[in-house]
């Protein structure tokens, strides 16, 4: 079951289309990354999720009925920028926000106290939020993101501004809330924390939906059937079946050496160990899976290579 | 509904607990108030008695300049001017006054001399008291005996009275003036305050990002009327505070200083004495003989003070809904000058033509601007003390036209606020304004 889905969604901004075409599917229960480079059009999407804005054509559906306002109290949003009343008191600013989302002030007033002793923060309820560090006032906002235990929880880049410590415990946190039952979208330029929470993951570029699916299948789809090898017992070339190619080797400390194989796509694995026992020790044998910064970069790179050839190609 | 209430109590709260209102309030009708009683207080202060030394060459004056409060005469021993003012010149006394001999047709060449430079007051005083003289000498010469003089003397005041279908009423015109003129004062300081406040409020949130957060809770409308109405009720809790303590402060200084009469003086005034009381003769305001707030009974209070809420209120519905676009249009404070003078223009012309129908309240200009909903708070409050009944049927139509009014604006600035209020970096121009008026919702 997918918490929330959107079809061709499509958002315009004077002469520039924000979103084109979008269309995701959020799994119940899960941690969805939103990924794309800076103005793909990530926070236009956000923005439409949370009703903040409104699509030009398209539609969201959440939780199995079209997006309207009373789902308000089932999601909640972590915005990038800081966004809170300065001159307001942070237990005070808190209960605020909660009520808001529909929380009574004795609800608000218990699941507080349960978040400022789990984040060791009692002594900031009297504090003035101007009084806080950008990374206390990103705790303090997600507190209110949260509070209201939502379905949805988007979060727009939430390890920004947090040492690794509080990064920490913001991961930790997430991968808590998925447990009890909420489905986590963030957007996120940090690669490392995808690779460590992300089940699913979208990548929008330029409004458009370039990559979409769970981290295992995008993965896969960019393999490159290459296979790195630490072993010993050859020091120049390797002896391989038709069709492999390898990579120079490089000598380690303790004569051992690494290599990468490329085999084709017709081959398995297991040929490729077949053929190596016969010459070498092998020490390490793995598949080279990219990682999500790879893919990142490759997709981003290769779209951009594709239009760049075809506006020279139609000039 | 219930959001809306949970933002109005917010914006109420965390505007009247800050020092800076409490302080406004306690010392509004402070610092209103005490001016107005100080300068009556000084002036009708006595000052120092004055000595002016006197070289009558005429031999009228002998005893003739009566002393006043702070002038006494005294005849100078010496025989010739320059004597006396050598005398003078150690002397102690303020002013040395020589007249010299001359034709009583024709007086001229009367001096006043002085060791440093004195008052216009004194000099006026002073020839008042010679000018007093030389009349009176001159009737009495023209064959009327100075007792029948003096019972030419008159002193008198009117009262005004109002005659309506209920009988008869003391009226005052300087009551409707200070009400008509003061409660468009305060309409029109207010709007600008708490129209700036709400304004400032917008900017703010634009600024702080918190309008995100905001807007994914509750709708761009339900925090503009949130902001919009909390604000009001902040100087609507203000005033409250002002009238109600102007009040007491009003009736509790004017009892203590001025035991049987007030006067409230509009210029210099010259003071000669008749008979032994104190009066002046320029036109000044008297007030009733009674208590000094008497005038009030042939206004009508409670439609004067129910007007005036009304008029504050809607008034204030009505341009606070323009100042929200303005904050919601620009990003920073200092980009609203373009915006703000169109809105701000009405209300200062309201002021200014107040000044006018004060004098005209029942000509066109008058009735015009008292129905138009741009001017017709401060203008309909400036005639409000000088309508009678058979007009109040303006005023119903003036209430009407104030209330379309402000659903206008409050519907034009909810269409620009909720465009503007996520819109950053742009400068927005007054046609950018007018598209933000169709995007969808």
């Amino acid at each position: 079951m997918n918490i929330l889905e959107t079809h061709n969604v499509v958002k315009r901004y004077a002469a520039h289309t924000a979103l084109d075409n979008v269309s995701i599917n959020v799994p119940d229960q899960s941690i969805f990354g939103l990924l794309g480079p800076n103005g793909a059009g990530k926070t236009s999407l956000i923005r439409i999720i949370t009703q903040i804005t409104a699509p030009d054509s398209g539609e969201i559906i959440f939780n199995n009925s079209k997006l309207d306002p009373s789902h308000i109290a089932q999601i909640g949003y972590l915005p990038e920028e800081r966004g809170l009343y300065k001159k307001m008191k942070v237990g005070e600013h808190l209960l605020y926000l909660a009520q808001l989302k529909g929380l009574t002030k004795n609800e608000a007033m218990d699941k507080l106290k349960i978040w400022f002793i789990k984040f060791d923060i009692k002594t900031w309820w009297d504090k003035k939020v101007e009084d806080l560090s950008k990374g206390m006032q990103q705790k303090i906002q997600f507190i209110a993101t949260v509070l209201h235990q939502p379905k949805l929880i988007i979060l727009d880049e939430p390890f920004s501004g947090f040492d690794p410590i509080n990064a920490n415990i913001i991961k930790d946190e997430i991968l808590e809330l998925r447990k009890q039952g909420s489905t986590i979208i963030f957007s996120t330029h940090r690669m490392e924390s995808v690779e460590e929470l992300c089940d699913y993951i979208a990548l929008i570029n330029n409004s458009k939906v370039i990559l979409n699916g769970s981290t295992k299948e995008v993965r896969h789809q960019f393999k490159t059937n290459t296979y790195y090898v630490e072993g010993r017992g050859n020091n120049q070339h390797l002896n391989l079946p038709e069709g492999f190619i390898q990579s120079n080797m490089e000598t380690l400390d303790d004569d051992y050496f690494k290599i990468n194989i490329k085999i084709p796509s017709t081959a398995s694995s297991n040929e490729l160990i077949q053929s190596l026992i016969k010459e070498i020790e092998i020490r390490t044998f793995k598949e080279n899976i990219p990682s999500m910064n790879e893919i990142f970069i490759s997709s981003v790179n290769g779209e951009n290579e594709v239009k760049k050839i075809l506006s020279d190609i139609n000039n | 509904m219930n959001k809306i209430w949970l933002i109005i109590k917010r914006e109420y709260w965390v505007r009247v607990r800050k020092k800076s209102f409490i302080i406004m309030t306690l010392l509004g009708p402070l610092l209103s108030v005490m001016p107005m009683v100080l300068s009556v207080y000084f002036s009708t202060k006595g000052t120092e008695n004055k000595t002016i030394e006197v070289l009558d060459e005429t031999g009228l004056f002998d005893n003739k300049l009566s002393s006043t409060k702070s002038l006494s005469f005294k005849k100078s021993n010496a025989v010739s001017l320059n004597e006396a003012k050598a005398s003078f010149k150690t002397a102690k006394d303020y002013a040395l006054l020589f007249i010299p001999d001359f034709d009583i047709e024709k007086p001229r060449g009367i001096k006043l001399f002085t060791k440093k430079n004195v008052s216009p007051e004194i000099v006026q005083s002073i020839k008042e008291t010679v000018k007093k003289v030389l009349e009176d000498k001159k009737l009495i010469d023209a064959g009327i005996n100075k007792d029948v003089l003096d019972k030419t003397k008159v002193d008198f005041s009117i009262s005004t009275i109002n005659i309506d279908n209920e009988g008869e009423k003391e009226g005052s015109a300087w009551g409707s003036y200070i009400i008509g003129f003061g409660s468009a004062f305060l309409l029109y300081i207010s709007l600008f305050i708490y129209g700036a406040q709400v304004m400032r409020g917008v900017i703010e949130e634009k600024t702080s990002r918190i309008v995100e957060v905001m807007i994914s809770s509750v709708k761009p409308i339900q925090l503009m009327m949130g902001k919009i109405i909390g604000v009001g009720l902040v100087g609507i809790t203000q005033f409250v505070f002002w009238i109600g303590i102007g009040w007491m402060l009003a009736t509790a200084t004017t009892g203590i200083l001025f035991k049987d009469k007030i006067t409230i003086k509009a210029k210099q005034e010259n003071k000669i004495q008749v008979d032994k009381e104190k009066q002046t003769t320029q036109p000044t305001v008297e007030a009733q003989e009674s208590s000094p707030l008497k005038f009030l009974e042939t206004l009508n209070i409670p439609l004067i003070i129910g007007c005036f809420i009304f008029y504050f209120i809607g008034g204030y519905l009505l341009y606070s809904a323009l100042f929200a676009a303005v904050g919601a249009a620009v990003d920073a404070e200092t980009d609203t000058q373009q915006f703000m003078l169109p809105i701000t223009i009405p209300i200062i012309i309201s002021f200014i033509a107040a000044q006018y129908v004060i004098r005209e309240p029942d000509g066109p200009i008058a009735f015009w601007m008292s129905i138009i909903p741009f001017t017709s708070p401060i203008i309909m409050m400036v005639r409000l003390p000088f309508m009678d009944a058979s007009q109040y049927w303006q005023i119903i139509l003036s209430m009407v036209f104030l209330i379309a009014g402000f659903v206008g604006t409050t519907w034009l600035a909810a269409r620009i606020y909720r465009v503007g209020i996520l819109m950053y970096g742009k400068k927005v121009s007054y046609k950018e304004l007018y598209k933000w008026l169709f995007y969808k919702a």
